[in-house]
């Protein structure tokens, strides 16, 4: 009797090996690697700008605060989420969020379109304490954002560490992170100008925190939180739902 | 390779294997087992057909259901507006007073308002509409820019103090801290605007204080507030003779809104929001106003 092929490779240990790291891998080939290949898995953008260094600051503030773990960033393919929160999110929105931000749990609302929805004045007292705006809100309160200065000596780093995994910031961006940062957050000051110059003009120049004299941990996050779904209008073009794009400079 | 072996309880032939007498048989999967393994493949295949499966370098087999999730949630968004265009359409072209006398519209917009406004609105005003310190209470008939849903709708539209073109701008400026008026200044403007809502304060000892804040008030305040204090919807200045407050009524808040002035934000609703949800907010906000005065 022939021995069948199983029974040959079960006595074989590396080749038995083999044949278990091939089979488990056909997921992962099947459904991950084609889409590095397919051209419809990242839209296309051409107005999607960078973040600017402030607002990559409050990225990492979300980050570190761990805000991803009750807030979600993604809208999905629901009639439910759509009609609430806006267009569904595209791949492309996120083509500059490393690590991305999508999220899977919802204690609190979606945030992929919070950017300009309500003012930076809101988000300050919101931040310092929920309650105070939100009054069943179970938010816990970041009352020390407002007064801690924010670190911006080492920006420089991040934005070239952001450069090296492929987003495009320029030289000039990475050389003047820390003073675009401080411009961002100081309309009244020389640095402002530098802003909207490596940026685009509808980058939103602002005290964000109220206070236009210090640069804290709270402009940044207020200023990440209102840019966010407004680096790019490509999730209102091509899309049923009614609402027009949102434009950057309000 | 050992010769195959058959249990002699079983029949079955056994692997060949023995541990302390203990020889282990070769029982082939069962047979519901395996037909379970051979439809699921066959339907695998199958559904290679119908759903978007194969990669073909850039490009993918689309299948022949052509399902794909952004056109799904796209057609099930449209069939939601036109299960809504019935009363939408009437929300974007009749005349508000016409809404507002048909009751079984009204109904309608006061539920869908609901929703909307606690989805937009309520994280300022809350959920009642009653505001709290810095955000105006939408129920108490005292409105900045006035109360009819049409301007109601075009505040919402603009917003205040917004990028929008159009933008409803109120902007009080930092009297004290600009230096436009003195500390004294600001102090006894600051005791007439509190007198006005608080005669009890108009004491004899207080009474020159008063009536200098009265001077300082018509010179400086009065070309938005009004002479009479009453203010004005044109520009969005609030009366300041009656009980409502937006960042608070005490002597000392007064001081504060005059020394460092006030620029409240209200956002533009013009890009997030239809005209039906902009109308129905409108009317839902006036409503609030009618039902708890």
């Amino acid at each position: 009797m022939p021995e069948l092929f199983h029974r040959k490779l079960e006595r074989s240990t590396i080749g038995f090996v083999i044949a278990i790291i091939a089979a488990a891998s056909v997921g992962g080939i099947v459904e991950i690697a084609p889409l590095f290949t397919i051209d419809e898995t990242v839209e296309e953008a051409p107005d999607m700008r960078v973040y600017t260094p402030l607002e990559l600051a409050g990225r990492n503030i979300y980050v570190r605060e761990g805000c991803y773990a009750c807030h979600s960033q993604m809208i999905r393919t629901l009639r439910d989420e759509v009609e609430r929160y806006g267009p569904y999110s595209l791949a492309v929105e996120s083509q500059y969020d490393r690590p991305m931000l999508w999220g899977s749990k919802r204690t609190g609302p979606d945030l992929a379109r919070i950017g300009g929805k309500y003012s930076d004045f809101w988000h300050v007292a919101h931040l310092n304490n929920p309650r105070d705006v939100v009054p069943e809100s179970n938010m816990p309160a970041y009352r020390w954002l407002g007064r801690t200065a924010l670190k911006t000596e080492d920006l420089p780093l991040h934005l070239a560490a952001q450069k090296a995994l492929g987003v495009p910031y320029t030289d000039e961006m990475v050389e003047n992170a820390a003073r675009d940062a401080y411009g961002q957050a100081t309309p009244d000051t020389d640095f402002a100008a530098g802003v909207s110059e490596r940026y685009g003009d509808a980058t939103e120049v602002s005290a964000f925190d109220g206070v236009a004299t210090q640069l804290t941990e709270m402009d940044a996050l207020v200023a990440y939180l209102q840019v966010l779904g407004r680096l790019t209008d490509a999730a209102y073009r091509n899309t049923a739902a009614t609402e027009q794009p949102a434009d950057p400079a309000n | 390779m050992a010769a195959l072996e058959h249990d002699p309880v079983t029949g079955r032939e056994t692997t060949g294997h023995e541990w302390n007498g203990i020889k282990e048989l070769d029982t082939p999967i069962p047979r519901g087992v395996l037909m379970f393994l051979i439809v699921t493949h066959i339907w695998a295949i199958a559904w290679w057909f119908f759903v978007p499966a194969w990669p073909i370098g850039a490009t993918y087999t689309k299948g022949l259901l052509g399902v794909d999730q952004h056109s799904t949630v796209e057609a099930r968004v449209i069939e939601g507006q036109q299960q809504r265009a019935s009363w939408t359409s009437r929300l974007e072209s009749e005349p508000y007073d016409a809404i507002l006398a048909d009751e079984a519209l009204m109904k309608t917009v006061r539920d869908t308002g609901r929703q909307l406004f606690g989805d937009n609105c309520a994280a300022c005003h809350g959920r009642d509409g009653r505001g709290r310190a810095n955000y105006p209470d939408l129920t108490d008939g005292d409105w900045l820019w006035g109360g009819s849903p049409e301007l109601i709708e075009q505040t919402m539209r603009v917003g205040i103090n917004t990028a929008h073109p159009e933008t409803r701008v109120a902007q009080m400026p930092a009297f004290g801290r600009d230096e436009m008026l003195d500390r004294e200044q600001v102090r006894s403007v600051a005791a007439y605007v509190y007198s006005l809502s608080n005669p009890d304060y108009s004491t004899p000892q207080n009474i020159d204080r008063i009536n200098a804040g009265r001077e300082v008030f018509v010179s400086t305040c009065a070309a938005c507030h009004g002479d009479n204090a009453q203010g004005n919807v044109e520009v969005g200045a609030p009366n300041l003779t009656d009980a409502h407050w937006i960042y608070g009524g005490s002597l000392d808040t007064i001081i504060a809104s005059v020394h460092g002035g006030r620029q409240g934000h209200m956002p533009t609703w013009d890009e997030r929001l239809t005209t039906a949800e902009i109308r129905t907010l409108a009317l839902y906000v006036h409503d609030l106003g009618i039902r708890q005065p």
